[in-house]
């Protein structure tokens, strides 16, 4: 038989095998073994679900189709809905319940599993009108999301490529090769609209395209997992939870291009990434989709896994390049681009991973359908994580050209305060794209989101860190809470970026420690455009983002921090002047009892004094104080 | 027909000719863009962010990496660039050092030239305040990070041209910083002193380390005669410090300054370079005469001769035994003229005045010593030299030639073209054509290199000689691989560290050009043109110190040299300890980086501690290997010559007890096999 033919046989076959296989289970149990979820004890339940099956002599399955049992248990990849787990989906109803304890499981299996009852309080209960939800389709967190690069990533088993190839997996990888040419992939992605989802938004059909045109015998795919945003965690969790999505990707531009290898750069801290990619290569290699011949072509293809140490600096293509290459992870001034020098010298796409995931579904969808969704520029579905003071943090997708409102109160279930408790509609901004992003306001509130209008209000897609703040953050701390990271993760190399971001740091600190003056915000906003424009490479251009943005939105923030010396919401405590009132101070000395610095002192019958000299401002006094009589100025 | 290509800078057209980049376009339309961090001859690098100009429908993009495209419109002095110029520079100020009087490099800076240039007159960002210590411990090079801008010209010229790397970025962020591997000082790692990284330094954070105090208290001191000694290459650059056009020969200016500053007797490195001539040329021939130990390597570079010890250890042998002329110089005078002059050798003060750093690192190398004493005292760099001049008030461009003193001071051209790449193999020749009695040829000029590898086959009558001319390490570098491969064969290979040779050396004024530094080299060939001889053995002063004074032991004593093996990590092993007892245990553990991460260290502290325990100490030998290239089965260790993969120390113990009860069998096999051999 021709190899051609062999792999497509052996792929319904298997997609076949599994569906049929499927069938004698009597249900099965999903559930999240993401990190947020794993976190919670997901593991535990888990087991104990495994334990309680047994104990009441069923035959439970761990491993899909190929033990005859009643029930099946498996692990997904997260499901996004990080803040009520562990989740625990059951099938074939779709029952979903929520913050699920070890202690739970004995009943679920009684009462769901054996007799199809919902149990009520491991429901999903809306915040608002406390109505549960018996399964995804109706919270709001879900229902409001289009997840599509998400969609296997929380119901499939991970380790299981033939699930994968029974949701249609591989059939992409396997047209692009039999009945497409490398052009027409190419031209595919194209008209797909399809642009970077690392943050630059540059349109992929146009890279693949230019590397496609270069005259190599050998050429790379790299799939670029190095995230390294605080708070995001798109490409980890469909790493861990959908791998071999991001495999076919590869295939497929590996068919675009002509490229020989693959590698996939994975930061070292996701260890769970690194093993699951690596079974997934391993099993995508026995299924015959990698290796030599891939699908009868002739063109051999393989894909390899390559650890990087975590410095966010490597997410920059050129420097994850020169990190692979052995050497310091810096990056090198362009031209040359990787598609015409790129790894060792060869011409070399370098894609983000949800940009390679996105690849298959395109071309299941057709790249019209996929066009459809998002706004004129910017084509398909984006994921955020969703952090910060929002009641639904976790793993979400949207369209492009959703809006603010829609993911915080839609999707977020709206702001919190600082100890989790609903607040209305105290929000005040979002970061949105990380340390390279920029803040949006309530004034953005309506406006939909994509490249364009995010990089008009200077903010930017980024990465996909969302981070909502309610009015009790200090917007000049948070611009240096991002300093000071790109500042620490700088690679050093061009002086912009080493030495500019330090001094915007220290000019920061002045006016967060009171020793600002008009001169030091126009110095701060001329450093930060010639950071911006002066710097080497995308870490360097995009770092001002967060002083910039919050320079134009909250400037007079600033202006109080500098002219008033006093922080509107009273938490840069350098600025704070604590003072007892006298009329109020019933001399008891508990707060001179509680002052760690010695600073209070007073006799009985008298009120209390602070040395403001010998203060640190720490706040014990105030927050002990049962008479209100310590003010904090 | 090619279309001719053009751009408009600042308002002029300007034709596009193949120029690497737009920066070199920029400069040829005679607009001197400031750079940091951009060299012709050592790859874009885009870090200082300088060259930054407006390319219309292109914004603002560094001219270094840009390449030139017909048609483009460059501006290169909008508000926008001018006002981020200086930012860049106060941002550099302000992490910089700013002691700059104190600098040694105060008036060269490019750093301070620039901030001048653009008129920074003030900065206004936070001072960096904590210095950090400066790092003096190489002979040769001082290196004082809180001057460094972190340009990484150094470390892309030692990796790039020079094959040595070591210098490199560490850190990340404010705390990236330019250091030797581990932190460790620049005299504690394979720096081979050759000061290119002090060429391109553009600020004061790499210079050579001075002697200049240590030199005037010599002349000051009453008991002390002081001679000195001037290089070839020197003359031909120090005036580059005082105005002097580049190349402009001015030796015996020199010779009046240096006797106005009170050094006793003047002399000339070239004459010792005679010595090595007649040295290295009779060596050569008799080794080319039985056709072993071929080829035969230079050995006047003590960059070279580091780089080679440290790399091909076991090629030591081809390097010639001959010392440099400035240790042929050193031990000749000491030897001789302390005699002439009835004084003890302490109180003679040799100085030699020298385009290199390294020479001050062979100066202090043990083999140059009698008694404790050095051969050469002194190196003073070009720099230094002029440094000393100036302050002496001494008005250079005054100043009437002087002559060296004799003997000396004589030389023939053959020693001065020692300066530049090619020459020592010309002069070499010159002799060995003479003395094989193929006639006097005096000119080898294909030779002659202004940096590239010269590859030539030389006929001297029915001679046909192979030779190889290289200079810059990583050149010689690749030169010396293909040999090893058997790619090449050579009878001669003459190498210099210094792109160009010692004109380009790295104590020499700073070199804005190629030109600048081939300007030099010619010179050099001019004065051996206008010299009175051109062979070194018809140099009388020399014929008769070998005549009278120089039996061939004494000769070979004084003239002679040899190498050690540098290599950190060698095939060899190490031996940790080896006890008297009768061996019957060798431990070997691979301490490689791989073996040594995955647990050695560990593996061999527990076995020592078994082995004490056992009693086995003074029957066994403990041994260090690196890299049993075995790294993804580590740790490894052997027991005599068992390999013992992925070794813990149970697995370890079990192999030390098979052994152990394996050995008497073995030795009473031995024992026999001993004893019927004395029978037969």
């Amino acid at each position: 038989m021709c190899p051609e033919l062999a792999v497509r046989i052996s792929l319904e076959e298997r997609r076949k095998h599994f569906l049929d296989s499927m069938k004698q289970y009597k249900g099965r149990v999903v559930i999240c073994a993401g990190t947020g979820c794993v976190a919670n004890g997901s593991l535990d339940v888990y087991a104990r679900f495994q334990e309680v099956i047994q104990e009441k002599g069923l035959k439970v399955a761990v491993t899909l189709k190929k033990e005859k049992a009643d029930f099946i248990i498996s692990e997904s990849g997260c499901q996004g809905f990080c803040q009520m787990g562990p989740l625990v989906t059951i099938y074939p109803q779709g029952i979903l319940y929520t913050k699920v304890k070890a202690e739970d499981v004995e009943e679920i299996v009684e009462k769901t599993l054996l007799s199809g009852e919902l149990i009520e309080r491991l429901l999903y209960h809306s915040p608002d009108d406390h109505k549960a939800s018996a399964d995804t389709k109706h919270i709001p967190f879900y229902e409001k999301q289009q997840r599509t690069v998400l969609k296997l990533c929380g119901n499939i088993d991970a380790q299981d490529i033939d699930e994968y190839i029974a949701n249609e997996g591989y059939m992409m990888a396997q047209k692009a090769f039999h009945t497409l040419s490398p052009e027409e992939v190419c031209e595919l992605i194209l008209r797909s609209g399809l642009r970077g989802r690392g943050g630059a938004g540059f349109p992929t059909g146009r890279k693949w395209e230019a590397t496609r045109l270069q005259q190599n015998d050998v050429k790379y795919i790299i799939c670029n997992g190095d995230e390294g945003d605080p708070g995001a965690f798109m490409d980890r969790c469909v790493m861990e939870g959908n791998p071999h999505s991001v495999l076919e990707g590869m295939i497929i531009a590996a068919r675009a291009v002509g490229a020989t290898e693959g590698f996939v750069y994975v930061r070292t801290e996701y260890p769970l990434a690194v093993e699951r990619l690596k079974v997934a290569i391993d099993d995508a290699r026995k299924a015959g989709v990698l290796g030599k011949n891939i699908f009868g072509s002739g063109q051999s293809f393989d894909i390899h896994v390559m650890e990087g140490a975590g410095a966010f600096v490597c997410g920059e293509e050129t420097a994850l390049i020169a990190s692979m290459e052995g050497k310091r992870g810096m990056p090198t001034p362009k031209p040359p681009f990787p598609a015409e020098a790129g790894l060792f010298g060869k011409p070399t796409v370098i894609n983000n991973v949800e940009t390679l995931a996105s690849i298959p579904i395109i071309m299941q969808m057709g790249p019209e359908e996929y066009a459809a969704y998002g706004t004129s520029t910017s084509k398909g579905t984006k994921t955020f994580a969703l952090t910060g003071h929002v009641a639904n943090t976790g793993l979400i997708e949207v369209p492009f050209g959703a809006t603010l409102r829609e993911i915080v109160q839609g999707i977020g279930g709206g702001v919190t305060n600082d100890d989790g408790s609903l607040c209305g509609a105290d929000f005040k901004a979002v970061q949105i794209g990380g340390p390279s992003g920029g803040c949006l306001t309530r004034e953005h509130l309506d406006m939909p989101l994509d490249y364009e209008h995010l990089a008009n209000v200077g903010a930017m897609v980024g990465s996909g860190g969302l981070v909502v703040m309610n009015n009790q953050t200090c917007m000049v701390s948070i611009a240096r809470f991002f300093m000071q990271f790109t500042q620490n993760e700088s690679c050093g190399k061009c002086v912009p970026c080493r030495e500019g971001t330090k001094q915007m740091l220290a000019l920061l600190d002045d006016i967060l420690e009171g020793r600002a003056t008009g001169e030091t915000l126009d110095l701060l906003e001329e450093l930060a455009q010639a950071v911006k424009i002066g710097s080497l490479c995308g870490l360097g251009k995009t770092a001002p983002n967060p002083v910039l943005s919050t320079l134009r939105y909250f400037r007079e923030e600033y202006n109080a921090h500098v002219f008033d010396k006093r922080c509107p919401v009273g938490r840069c405590t350098a600025l704070l002047d604590f003072a007892i009132e006298a009329a109020k101070c019933k001399s008891c000395s508990l707060c001179a009892k509680k002052c760690p610095v010695e600073a209070i002192s007073g006799e009985k019958g008298q009120p209390y004094r602070i040395d403001t000299e010998k203060c640190i401002r720490c706040g014990v006094c105030a927050d002990s104080c049962k008479f209100g009589a310590i003010s904090r100025g | 027909m090619l279309k001719v290509q053009r751009a408009t800078i600042d308002n002029n057209e300007v034709l596009i000719e193949g120029e690497r980049n737009l920066l070199e376009l920029i400069r040829k339309a005679n607009i001197d863009l400031p750079t940091f961090c951009y060299h012709s001859e050592i790859s874009v690098y885009g870090a200082c962010r300088m060259c930054m100009v407006e390319v219309e429908g292109r914004g603002i993009v560094p001219a270094c990496s840009t390449p030139a495209v017909n048609g483009m419109v460059v501006h290169t002095n909008t508000r926008q660039i001018r006002n981020m110029r200086k930012l860049i520079v106060e941002l550099m100020l302000a992490n910089h050092d700013q002691n700059c009087t104190t600098c040694p490099k105060s008036g060269e800076c490019r750093l301070q030239k620039i901030a001048c240039q653009l008129g920074v007159d003030k900065v206004r960002f936070k001072q960096a305040e904590k210095l950090a210590p400066k790092d003096l411990s190489s002979d040769a090079i001082v290196r004082d990070p809180n001057k460094c801008v972190q340009c990484g010209d150094c470390v892309r010229v030692c990796q790039e041209i020079q094959s040595v790397g070591v210098l490199d970025f560490a850190h990340r962020g404010a705390h990236a910083k330019v250091i030797p591997s581990f932190d460790k000082g620049l005299g504690e790692v394979e720096c081979v002193n050759c000061g290119q990284c002090v060429k391109v330094c553009p600020v004061g954070a790499l210079t050579p380390k001075h002697q200049i105090n240590e030199v005037w208290e010599a002349i000051h001191d009453k008991n002390k005669v002081v001679a000195v000694q001037i290089a070839p290459a020197v003359r031909v650059a120090l005036g580059e410090y005082f105005g002097y056009k580049s190349g402009t020969t001015i030796t015996g200016q020199t010779v009046t300054a240096l006797r106005m500053m009170g050094f006793n007797h003047i002399y000339d490195t070239c004459f010792a370079a005679d010595f090595t001539v007649i040295e290295e040329g009779n060596e050569f021939l008799s080794r080319f005469e039985k056709n072993e130990r071929l080829p035969q390597f230079t050995s006047c570079c003590p960059a070279w001769v580091k780089f080679a010890e440290q790399y091909y250890p076991d090629m030591l042998t081809n390097l010639s035994s001959c010392k440099s002329p400035q240790q042929m110089f050193g031990a000749l005078c000491k030897d001789m003229l302390a005699k002439e002059l009835r004084i003890p050798r302490e109180n003679l003060v040799v100085v030699s005045i020298m385009p290199c750093t390294a020479k001050k690192f062979e100066a202090n190398r043990e083999e140059f010593r009698v008694n404790g004493n050095k051969d050469v005292d002194y190196v003073l760099t070009s720099q230094e030299l002029a440094l000393m001049i100036k302050e002496s008030g001494i008005k250079f461009d005054r100043l009437e030639p002087g002559s060296f003193d004799l003997p000396f001071g004589f030389k023939t051209g053959a020693g001065v073209i020692f300066g530049s790449s090619g020459g020592v193999s010309e002069a070499v020749l010159r002799y060995a054509a003479d003395t094989a009695g193929k006639g006097s040829i005096t000119e080898f000029s294909h030779l002659r290199s202004d940096g590239d590898i010269i590859i030539e086959t030389v006929t001297i009558g029915d001679i046909k000689l192979r030779l190889a001319i290289v200079s810059g390490l990583g050149k010689a570098r690749q030169l010396i691989d293909k040999i090893r491969r058997g790619e090449e064969h050579f009878d001669l290979v003459e190498v210099m560290a210094c792109s160009g040779g010692c004109v380009n050396g790295g104590g020499q004024p700073v070199a804005e050009s190629k030109t600048t530094v081939q300007t030099r080299a010619k010179s050099l060939y001019d004065n051996d043109k206008m010299l009175q001889f051109h062979n070194s053995k018809d140099n009388p002063y020399l014929q008769k110190i070998y005549n009278e004074d120089l039996s061939r032991p004494k000769a070979h004593q004084l003239l002679h040299t040899h190498y050690s093996n540098r290599k950190r990590i060698s095939g060899e092993d190490f031996i940790l300890s080896s006890k008297s007892g009768q061996k019957k245990l060798t431990l070997t553990v691979c301490f490689g980086t791989s073996c040594f991460l995955r647990g050695a260290p560990e593996l061999y502290s527990q076995l020592t501690e078994y082995v004490k325990r056992s009693g086995l100490e003074e029957e066994t030998e403990f041994k260090v290997s690196f890299c049993r290239e075995k790294c993804e089965k580590g740790p490894v260790l052997l027991i005599n010559d068992e390999v013992i993969e992925r070794c813990t120390i149970d697995k370890a113990i079990k192999g030390i007890e098979e052994a152990l009860q394996n050995m008497p069998r073995q030795a009473a096999e031995e024992a026999s096999a001993a004893k019927e051999s004395t029978k037969a």
